[in-house]
């Protein structure tokens, strides 16, 4: 009987912990170094962002085909790469969401929106979800602007892409072109963390 | 002068009842400010939903069956709507009456979204479903990024009652 009640205590504490680990999810925050990744293209084919010798660093997009937010805000991101490829930061979108419960994210939808929308830049398909969960990505669009030190990547910005995701003609501070300029510059990100509304990231059950 | 005092007046009262829509007001966040500043009573529930957000909308028969429970008490639902405003006519109104809601449905037209964000709750990272509850006559209040069954929901609403 004491047994079976220090067993439930264990019990108790352990989902008690367990609990809380779910309430902080962590990820990076910006001064960390960031993971690279491997995952597969729209175009089939394996993408980590060492393949990018000549790149000084990324604007890393967790995005996806179903949310009203990520679709207000392609356009942006197609001219997000046009402006800022060229001067060694290209975007990298990836896809985390589960496919299962939000079709419309599959990898085949993934290839139709990405053409239709002549997305300048992969595409990838998180299909374990890790590098999103290791990232700390909460929404969609989700900005990570990393910057390469070395061997390091170092996460400069994270956060929204400008302060008006239904209205472009509407924006006032573009958050992520301000930290672009600002790096380019050699001067420090003055606002490296911003939040915003989005849809969340579609964990797998 | 006169004339121009009435001319005011009567712009400023249209520009009202033009932003009234029957069903739903459309709020900045100074509205959400009062009412989270407030003294009253009265126990608020704010639920931060949206058309669009899939577990939102499996979730909203929880906040109206919460509603209809406390019926003439001072509990009161507010489903607060983050559709673009641009959507209100052709997406919002005819959800709130194809669904038959009767929680009060407020549009916040606020796209700066960093800017309150942290004011509703430093630990929200801004993705939806997420909900606020809190009891204007105590400091208590209590946020949650996630989903709600009706049961849990009731017993954390009835925490913040019997505080």
């Amino acid at each position: 009987m004491k047994n079976l009640r220090i067993v439930s205590l264990i019990v108790l504490v352990l989902s008690l912990g367990s609990f809380n680990l779910k309430e902080n999810p962590g990820g990076y925050k910006p001064g960390d170094k960031a993971i690279d990744f491997k995952l597969k293209n729209i175009d089939g084919k394996e993408t980590s962002m060492s393949d990018f010798k000549e790149a000084k660093g990324f604007i890393v997009v967790f995005t996806c085909n179903h949310c009203p937010f990520s679709v207000a805000y392609e356009d942006r991101i197609v001219a997000l790469d046009k402006k800022y490829a060229a001067k060694g930061y290209p975007v990298i979108a990836v896809n985390p969401n589960d496919d299962k419960a939000y079709p419309d994210d599959s990898f085949e939808n993934m290839k139709i929106r990405a053409k239709d929308k002549k997305f300048p830049f992969p595409y990838l398909r998180d299909d374990s979800q890790e590098i999103a969960k290791t990232y700390g990505a909460a929404r969609t669009p989700h900005v990570y602007i990393l910057t390469k030190s070395g061997n390091d990547m170092i996460v400069k910005y994270i956060g929204a892409i400008d302060d008006n995701a239904e209205n472009p003609s509407g924006v006032k501070v573009k958050y992520v072109e301000n930290a672009l300029d600002q790096l380019m510059k050699n001067e420090e990100v003055k606002v490296p963390f911003t939040k915003a509304i989005g849809c969340g990231v579609k964990w797998k059950k | 002068m006169k004339h121009t005092f009435t001319f005011s007046f009567f712009i400023l009262t249209s520009l009202y009842f033009w932003s009234q829509v029957p069903g739903i007001n459309v709020i900045q966040f100074d509205a959400l400010e009062k009412i989270m500043s407030s003294k009253s009573d009265s126990v608020y529930i704010l639920n931060f939903w949206a058309t669009w957000c899939k577990p939102c909308v499996e979730e909203l028969p929880a906040f109206e069956k919460i509603t209809k429970d406390y019926k003439g008490k001072k509990v009161r639902v507010l489903l607060i709507c983050m559709d673009f405003k641009s959507k209100l006519k052709e997406r919002v109104i005819p959800f709130i009456k194809k669904n038959g809601l009767v929680s009060e449905v407020l549009l916040l037209n606020e796209p700066d979204y960093n800017s309150w964000i942290d004011k509703i709750d430093k630990s929200w990272s801004g993705s939806i479903p997420a909900t606020l509850i809190l009891k204007g006559s105590t400091t208590n209040k209590k946020f949650y990024e996630q989903t709600f069954e009706y049961t849990q929901l009731k017993s954390e609403i009835e925490k913040v009652i019997n505080q």
